[in-house]
């Protein structure tokens, strides 16, 4: 795992050297795990089996890998290391500037694109599983933007918000019978109430020491609805959540819905579509807010308090009122997209609710490039799309044979991604920053000049 | 009374396991100042892997003495487990020393998910009980009606985890590798300057930890006798709560932190609602930050323009 000499010459031997050690070490690290494997047999016993073929097939593909690596992949990093940077040519910048109207063009036209080329069947899983997971997660990526990437405030505990939003509209939706369109704004309340209300006794806390106590209130507002079953139904979860209507009319079969109102033929297609557009509008309302806040006064207030804290102080901002505006509007949003979740589901359960799903859109935020909202989308397209796609995978059984099944491998591949990410680009994506204030001409900013916060 | 003192035995049984763990986030946090998230399921791993030890031991070599495959098992959990977290830290963690803050964080929270899902996929999604390695106990006292007992696994992890911070401590305070953490922690780069080789101390830094942390995970492992992949999460944040609870950096802090963490859950579970005691934990966590935030044992930390 050394730097690989800068010698031109392909040095074999050592090569051969770093992938037979490079073997050793993970011989070590998969012997007790891959090579064994405990299994309960009939009389409920723990008994071992062993798998050295795949142990083998393992370290063989590890010892290739890093030998590929010193002979091939190294030489060949360093010569581009050494030739300079190609500027920015006139083709490239024209994709930078035409990148978000064809973005914006192409989520709007998406539904109906995958219809017209997949027909109705096959429309609902890519519309539902790509499309609306996805924005979900984009804009919850845009909401936690908010803390972590303008106000610099590290929150591990921002589901706990989605959370509130989502028992918001279940709850107030199925016993007191509200509609999806009062309830929306309703649960922003709800959820932005509760930023605040954490946030407040946490603001003395800085950098890592937040992050862990938002973890901490995260969980226990978990443990709380797994607990608390007189109100939430504990682990079993609210179900029969209502649906949101079109307008009044709801996405049924019978004669008053939304195909018999309006002369179609009954399709479950419609309502995922509706909910498509509803999650778009949401997320890009999101963005939208976001964007025009950063020119606002409290969003350079943001801005400031996440380079220097002391120098805001001492310019007269109330960094208590700016850190909680921040809480509030990042919670607000997290509540908007956790009643559409449970509109969407009509059923949720404090397991929707866990550390992970705080953890993945926090690497979003950071694997975007903190503050870039282009970034975060981009970072969701390809953590949650890139998951998504290995349900889709069931070519593989035909490799792997009928046991296989690619989707237990989402979290481990989710996980060794945010790791390699953060190796490859550590500032993120995107991991350049416009300006919100310049003089004549807009110059973007590499964000390693950016101090990270410490608010 | 009885009841009183038999949660005092089962809470301290518990905080050691706790301790033992918290040592390794509150050296990392004092070495790197970064929060090893994987640092939890490093635990869990190691409980795994001494489980598949105890198993090869028992069923292939048919070792009988209880004695003689505990310890046996302990050396190869913590060989292990050293390993792997020393490669942890050389891939997911050195690259990234230097970076932005917020960068070797993600990385460990990645980490930690690959960890947890990596036992599963190897190992199955299944709890994984062994029938118990030691039995039997002391009984110590009879009188109102409560027998409290100390069984021979609880005395077996007060000893163990005595030995064990005992030669840790010597090893931080008497010899050439805990002078180099030491000074490392003060300032690396002054501490490179005298001759120190920063990232070998690192290195060793990380295996201690995973070793300490194996020794928790085969105590563990002993003491309820089933594990799961998804363990290694609230063991983890509860043993970083002892860490902050106890100072961050301070090493008897942890394990001072460690045993209140086990005494309040405990306590807490015996007198007020089972339910609730991991909101107990995760609220002392906070309060402790909020209210008391260099722990007790810690320097105050000053904030400086």
């Amino acid at each position: 795992m050394e730097a690989a000499p800068k010698a031109r010459r392909i040095d074999v031997a050592g090569a051969l050297r770093d992938a037979g050690v490079t073997g050793l070490i993970a011989f070590g690290l998969f012997l007790p795990l891959i090579g064994f494997e405990t299994v309960t047999d009939i009389r409920d016993e723990l008994i071992l089996t062993t798998r050295w073929p795949l142990l083998l097939a393992l370290l063989v593909v590890i010892a290739a890998g890093r030998f590929a690596y010193s002979v091939a992949v190294a030489p060949w990093l360093a010569r581009r290391a050494e030739r300079p940077k190609a500027a920015t040519s006139a083709w490239q910048r024209r994709i930078r500037q035409w990148l978000v109207p064809f973005a914006i063009g192409f989520v709007i036209v998406y539904p109906i694109g995958v219809i017209a080329i997949v027909g109705f069947g096959g429309a609902l899983r890519w519309v539902d599983n790509f499309g609306i997971q996805i924005l979900i997660y984009m804009m919850l990526g845009w909401g936690l933007n908010i803390v972590v990437g303008l106000a610099g405030l590290l929150d591990l505990g921002y589901v706990a918000f989605y959370a509130v939003g989502a028992y918001s509209y279940a709850l107030l939706a199925k016993n007191f019978g509200l509609s999806f369109w009062i309830l929306l704004p309703l649960a922003g309340i709800l959820s932005s109430f509760w930023g605040v209300l954490l946030g407040f006794p946490v603001l003395r806390l800085r950098g890592d020491y937040l992050a862990i106590v938002t973890l901490a209130f995260g969980e226990i507002i978990r443990l709380i609805l797994i607990n608390w079953v007189a109100l939430t139904n504990g682990y079993a979860g609210v179900i029969g959540i209502p649906r949101p209507t079109f307008f009044g009319i709801p996405f049924t079969a019978d004669a008053n819905g939304f195909a018999a109102v309006f002369g179609l033929q009954f399709s479950p297609v419609y309502r995922v579509i509706f909910l498509y557009y509803v999650i778009l509008a949401l997320a890009l309302l999101t963005c939208f807010v976001t964007v025009r806040l950063r020119r606002l006064p409290i969003g350079r207030a943001w801005e400031a308090l996440r380079e220097d804290q002391i120098a805001c102080r001492s310019l007269g901002i109330n960094t208590t009122n700016t850190k909680l505006t921040a809480f509030a509007m990042g919670a607000m949003f997290a509540g908007f997209a956790g009643s559409f979740f449970a509109a969407r589901q009509a059923f949720i359960s404090p397991e929707s609710f866990t550390f992970i799903e705080s953890a993945t859109v926090l690497s979003i935020v950071v694997l975007g490039g903190m503050g870039s909202q282009i970034g975060v989308a981009i970072a969701a397209v390809v953590m949650i799309g890139g998951t998504e796609i290995l349900r889709q995978l069931n070519f593989l059984k035909e490799i792997f044979g009928q046991t296989f099944d690619p989707t237990q491998y989402r979290m481990l591949l989710f996980g060794l991604a945010m790791v390699l990410i953060m190796i490859w680009r550590p500032r993120g994506l995107i991991s350049t920053r416009d300006p919100s204030v310049f003089l004549k001409e807009r110059k973007t900013i590499g964000a390693d000049l950016v101090a990270e916060g410490r608010g | 009374m009885g009841y009183f003192v038999q949660q005092l035995i089962n809470g301290v049984t518990l905080g050691s396991i706790y301790g033992l763990i918290a040592i390794g986030y509150t050296m990392v946090f004092g070495i790197i100042g970064m929060v090893n998230f994987a640092h939890g399921d490093v635990f869990m791993a190691s409980a795994f892997i001494a489980l598949i030890a105890f198993l090869i031991l028992t069923s292939w070599l048919g070792i009988g003495s209880v004695a003689l495959a505990l310890f046996i098992v302990l050396i190869v959990a913590m060989l292990f487990t050293a390993l792997i977290n020393w490669a942890i830290e050389r891939i997911a963690y050195r690259p990234l020393r230097g970076s932005f803050r917020l960068a070797p964080l993600i990385s460990a929270i990645g980490m930690s998910i690959f960890l947890s899902n990596f036992v599963q996929v190897t190992q199955g999604p299944r709890n994984k009980s062994i029938p118990p390695m030691v039995q039997g106990e002391f009984v110590l006292s009879k009188s109102h009606g409560f027998p409290v007992t100390l069984s021979y696994k609880q005395l077996i992890i007060w000893g163990v985890t005595a030995v064990l911070l005992l030669a840790f401590w010597y090893l931080v305070a008497k010899t050439r590798l805990g002078r180099a953490q030491r000074a490392c922690e003060q300032d690396q780069k002054m501490a490179a300057l005298v001759g120190v080789d920063v990232d070998r101390t690192i290195s060793m830094t990380f295996v201690i930890a995973a070793a300490l942390a194996a020794v928790a995970g085969t105590m563990y492992l002993m003491y309820y006798g089933v594990v799961n992949f998804a363990d290694g999460f609230v063991p983890g944040v509860k043993a970083f709560t002892a860490a902050v609870l106890g100072g961050i950096g301070s090493l008897p802090g942890a394990v001072v932190g460690g045993i209140l963490i086990g005494l309040i859950e405990t306590l807490w579970s015996a007198y007020f609602s089972i339910d609730y005691k991991d909101v107990a934990a995760f609220s002392v966590l906070a309060i402790t930050l909020i209210f008391l935030p260099q722990g007790l044992f810690g320097r105050p930390d000053v904030e400086k323009v």
